[in-house]
């Protein structure tokens, strides 16, 4: 029971607050000291092509299966109650407001995450970060923040793509294969979506969701030790940090949202 | 009037944390002008010299002056204003692995300096063509051998043209034609870019033909410091375990631990 000893409790607690201590500094000077970083946003623009472009298949094949999987488990619910025409607006709301954002943030986490981690982790590694340093270069305003900033403009786009497929599915599943009403489908998104409410939400959602993701990734490698352990380690945590922290956000956001 | 050193350590101490002491109580110097060479064990804190010159550890009690300034006093700005005006050459390059040899070299000269592409470009294939390297640009990092990326990484460490270039173990892994092209070129870009230079390395022969000066480092202090021949006719047991490599002397070959006859039950065997 040596982990029981004051000094390695001490000592446990120390190195966490220190470690909060760096993650809280370096989420500031990333969200609010690095504005600059837009003057030479052709570093932003590689980044949103890379994270953005390389996730783009994986987002819309999985927002078109889960449209898919809507229609069914929707029309399977709705036409109990007669209320089968509905089944656009249920698919609509369900992917805009939650699982839009949602599963896209845990997709973006695992696709693009894991690769900023791992990129960083091996610069690191590399003593790439330590040569840029030596050539009086900041590593947090040439690599990290085009990252970070290319994340936070990422996410509510891939949510996007990933709730329009998703309503697609719906539709392929819906009307085309069971049958529903096309006209309904429509119409009933058209009347039941209210564009603040609803799309406004979700925006919030992706963006908030951006933030995080993107900055545990970039902490995951800036904080790795350097050595094929210590990155595999850190591209590990960021799946699970990024995913337990987009659902513990998921429901404070959507609490606020509906008391607000 | 500036002074005859561009480097000078007063009294140094240096430790990692609460860990060992890794320097203790050292001034050493690196004159202008001149190729400075440290020797010692692996270990010894020949690469933390180079971290506190470079601003990149800073040590309480002791000072490192660079050109009259003293290091650990200045500010993020400060630091990064007296980078621009040293180099550094890593023991494996660190050239950046997304980027092609031209872009590499022409890094720091995008980041500091307001020139034009066409400008920069002129300056890289100099670079490139001091280094050999001038047909490779279009290569990239994973296309070169070991030998290449350090002459790729010394291109870039000089494309500010700076006052100091540091090299971590410059000649560590490369054959003997690359060890030696790689020894030329350290002596070529001092004598002609004006450069005063500080080098770690561990090959000896290298090491004693290409320096004007030499520090050996043991045991966290200063052993010894002069020319060449001078280490070389030392009569010091340490100083010679150095020169004539010797795997066994004041640097014990086992780490410190248990005795043979603990480890393997000898007295144990003999009483039963």
């Amino acid at each position: 029971m040596k982990w029981l000893h004051p000094a390695e409790v001490g000592y446990t607690v120390r190195q966490m607050l220190a470690n909060m201590g760096l993650g809280a500094r370096l989420f500031v000077r990333l969200a609010f000291g690095t504005f600059s970083s837009f003057k030479r946003f052709g570093l932003i623009r590689d980044q949103i092509h890379f994270l953005g472009n390389y996730s783009l298949a994986i987002i819309a094949i999985s927002g078109l299966f889960v449209g898919f999987v809507f229609g069914l488990q929707g029309y399977y619910t709705l036409q109990r109650y007669g209320s089968a025409e509905a089944l656009g607006l249920l698919v609509t709301l369900s992917l805009v407001r939650e699982l839009g954002p949602v599963v896209t943030a845990l997709l973006f986490a695992g696709r693009a995450g894991t690769s900023l981690t791992a990129e960083i982790g091996l610069m690191k590694a590399g003593e790439q970060i330590s040569v840029m340093e030596m050539m009086a270069v900041d590593p947090i305003d040439r690599i990290l923040a085009p990252r970070f900033w290319a994340g936070v403009i990422v996410m509510p786009l891939l949510a996007a793509v990933f709730s329009a497929m998703g309503i697609i599915g719906g539709w392929v599943v819906g009307v085309l294969m069971i049958g529903v009403d096309g006209g309904s489908f429509w119409s009933q998104i058209q009347g039941g979506v209210d564009v603040w409410a609803d799309v406004g939400n979700g925006i919030i959602k992706t963006v908030v969701f951006g933030f995080a993701v993107t900055f545990i990734a970039l902490l995951q490698g800036f904080e790795a030790h350097p050595t094929p352990e210590g990155v595999s380690r850190a591209t590990t945590r960021t799946v699970v940090m990024s995913s337990l922290t987009v659902l513990g956000l998921d429901f404070i956001l959507t609490a606020m949202m509906f008391t607000i | 009037m500036p002074s005859d050193n561009l480097v000078e350590f007063h009294d140094l101490t240096f430790r990692y944390g609460d860990g060992p002491v890794i320097l203790d109580r050292i001034s050493l110097r690196l004159p202008r002008g001149k190729v400075t060479v440290i020797i010692g064990a692996s270990g010894g804190g020949k690469t933390t010299i180079l971290r506190l010159i470079g601003g990149q550890n800073k040590s309480r009690p002791g000072q490192v002056l660079f050109d009259g300034q003293d290091v650990g006093s200045l500010d993020r700005d400060g630091i990064y204003a007296m980078r621009r005006r040293m180099g550094m050459l890593f023991q494996f390059g660190a050239l950046f692995t997304d980027q092609s040899v031209f872009d590499n070299v022409a890094f720091p000269l995008r980041e500091h300096t307001g020139l034009s592409e066409a400008m920069i470009r002129d300056i890289v294939l100099m670079k490139l063509h001091a280094v050999g390297l001038r047909g490779a640009r279009d290569l990239m990092p994973s296309e070169l051998s070991g030998g290449m990326i350090r002459r790729v990484a010394l291109a870039r460490a000089i494309a500010l043209d700076p006052e100091l270039i540091m090299y971590d173990e410059p000649f560590s892994g490369l054959d003997p034609i690359s060890l030696g092209t790689a020894a030329r070129l350290i002596r070529q870009l001092n004598d002609t870019l004006g450069l005063t230079t500080l080098m770690v390395s561990h090959e000896l022969e290298a090491t004693f033909n290409l320096a004007d000066h030499i520090i050996v480092l043991a045991n966290g202090k200063v052993a010894q410091e002069g020319t060449p021949a001078e280490i070389q006719a030392s009569p010091d047991p340490l100083i010679q375990q150095y020169v004539s490599a010797s795997p066994d002397g004041p640097v014990r070959f086992h780490y410190p631990g248990p005795s043979v006859a603990d480890d393997f039950g000898l007295g144990r065997k003999e009483s039963a």
